[in-house]
């Protein structure tokens, strides 16, 4: 087991190099989440925000849209890490790795560990950008402390199942193709209009889509709107896509190369 | 350790769907050798190195390294073994040194012995360690590559095509380090398409066809069985031709080239000279001369009945 944690840390600064190496590829990916949230705050937030059910205009949709932003953010950076897992498994060290006594998946966890880090810290930005254009929370340091926590773990879960899209996909380009569908998410849920504007099975599927509850759990803690059960439906798709995420990417990993 | 070889390998057999890759076959490398498994493209050679070093499963048959089972225990193998793979394994993201102390890392060596390790290899290998491995030549990622496998002190390496596609000078760096590595006494297992490679390195050698070995035995065992050493020559005219043919008692093959006579021999000096001045005391002028030596085109000829796609060695003098 120490072995393993050992390993996962190796791995871990391996991966954290790359990222230093990639800085041109990680910054395209913090550029995409402020550009949508620049374009929904001022293109369309001033139309969108009277249509939220009072005449705040502009100033209540940054409120309203910045969760959903938070995670078109997480969205977009797994898209970098199934890029980055696939492109990997097209480089010879990964075979020699096979061939070593090391902790099986410990490259797995390394590319997770890094993806997680990573996607932490673009969060921080993207929401310091949120703030600058009017994103005013009203948390306390433990609703904080429970937004961290949950975008954290939102982050392990999609990171995961990330990397078996990219274990999945064979090659770099098929591999920024699969979580395509995750960056729409938050559009076909709670991310940027309310779903009771949306008609009937659009909403139903909108209500019942794991990023909705996420978003819906974000907002209560940030900005005091009610949470009813969403943190509870949240943590548990959660839950159920890093298992399946983690299941999945073990199995693909572990079946046998032919190059 | 008892005195078990250190590569002990009986009746392996693998195959791609219906497409049988290795046949079953027998190969024991006593600890402290070399042996090279010799063969053309699709032999089978790949696919032993992979089983051997726990990628893929065997089929059928039993493999043991330093006396662990490859299958059911490839935890202990892993720790013996160190790996050059065709396709070189390096991290292109990294620098050597950094390639080298992710391998010491790995290991467990801890910091200041990791690079300690990492230091003394790319002084040995003759490699820059602060350059990136992606701008490293296909000589230096060969080098750089075996070096990686060797950072953790293995008593068994897999060497898995060494130097294919390297030019000639990165060809000899590599058999050096080859020889300087057998000479630390660690067991060597390696493939090779190029019997002179074979030649250089190996104490012996098993011939790898479709999947079975067809022969094995010390180099020079393995060359003797093969006929198709010849000294060819080339004349500027039919005269000289004949004079030649008749001064050496060796007829021209009415079907081979024009105005060219083989004269069978090891193209070793002390014949050559001979051979010169018996057509010197002759006054036969030969145009050019080239020594022909059997290659592993010689080599699967002789011993499958079928030619190969591979050249054989040849030296030319003008």
């Amino acid at each position: 087991m120490s072995h393993a944690i050992r390993d996962s840390a190796t791995m871990l600064r391996r991966q954290l190099r790359h990222m230093w190496r990639n800085l041109p590829v990680v910054l395209m990916l913090l550029a995409v989440p402020i550009v949508f949230l620049l374009l929904f705050v001022y293109v369309l937030g001033g139309t969108l925000g009277d249509g939220l059910g009072g005449s705040g205009g502009r100033r209540a949709y940054v409120d309203y849209v910045t969760p959903g932003i938070l995670l078109i953010t997480v969205a977009g950076a797994v898209q970098g890490t199934a890029i980055a897992v696939a492109l990997d498994m097209t480089q010879g060290i990964i075979a020699r790795f096979r061939t070593m006594a090391i902790a099986r998946t410990s490259v797995l966890t390394g590319h997770v560990l890094g993806s997680v880090l990573q996607v932490l810290l673009q969060l921080a930005v993207v929401l310091g950008v949120a703030v600058l254009v009017g994103f005013r929370p009203d948390a306390t340091a433990v609703e904080w402390l429970a937004a961290a926590g949950l975008l954290t773990v939102t982050a392990v879960a999609l990171v995961w199942l990330a990397v078996a899209m990219g274990l999945a996909s064979g090659n770099p380009a098929t591999a920024s193709n699969l979580p395509m569908p995750l960056l729409l998410l938050p559009f076909f849920g709670s991310g940027f209009v309310p779903t009771e504007s949306m008609p009937a099975g659009l909403r139903w599927f909108a209500e019942h889509q794991p990023f909705t509850p996420i978003m819906e759990t974000l907002r209560g803690l940030l900005l005091g709107t009610p949470i009813g059960n969403s943190a509870v439906i949240a943590l548990g798709w959660c839950a159920a896509i890093a298992l399946g995420g983690y299941l999945w990417a073990r199995a693909l990993y572990n079946r046998e190369r032919i190059r | 350790m008892t005195s078990e070889p250190a590569i002990a390998v009986t009746g392996l057999r693998r195959s791609y769907g219906s497409h049988v890759v290795l046949d079953g076959i027998d190969l024991h490398v006593p600890e402290g050798t070399v042996l090279a498994l010799l063969g053309p493209n699709g032999a089978g050679k790949t696919t032993a190195v992979r089983i051997l070093s726990t990628l893929i499963r065997a089929d059928a048959g039993e493999a043991r390294i330093c006396g662990h089972d490859v299958t059911r225990d490839p935890g202990r193998v892993r720790a013996a073994i160190g790996v050059t793979g065709q396709f070189s394994a390096v991290d292109d993201f990294l620098t050597g040194e950094e390639n080298l102390v992710l391998m010491a890392d790995l290991h467990h060596l801890g910091r200041a012995e990791g690079r300690r390790r990492a230091a003394d290899l790319l002084r040995r290998f003759d490699l820059p360690g602060r350059q990136p491995a992606a701008t490293y030549s296909g000589g230096m990622r060969r080098r750089l590559d075996l070096a990686m496998g060797l950072v953790g002190d293995p008593r068994v390496v897999f060497l898995d095509e060494p130097t294919t596609g390297l030019d000639p000078r990165s060809r000899r760096d590599m058999w050096q380090i080859v020889r300087d590595l057998a000479a630390r006494g660690v067991t060597i297992l390696l493939t090779t398409q190029y019997l002179e490679e074979a030649d250089q390195l190996a104490g012996s050698i098993a011939l790898l066809d479709r999947g079975r070995i067809v022969a094995r035995g010390a180099p020079a065992e393995l060359k003797r069985r093969v006929p198709g050493g010849h000294v060819e020559l080339r004349f500027a005219g039919d005269e000289a031709l004949t004079a030649a043919a008749a001064t050496l008692g060796v007829a021209p093959d009415p079907d081979g080239e024009p105005l060219v006579l083989r004269v069978p021999g090891d193209g070793g000096v002390r014949s050559l000279r001979a051979l010169l001045d018996r057509l010197d005391a002759a006054r036969v002028e030969v145009d050019t001369l080239a020594v022909r030596t059997p290659g592993l085109d010689d080599v699967f000829l002789a011993l499958t009945g079928r030619p190969t796609a591979t050249n054989p060695g040849e030296v030319t003098a003008r």
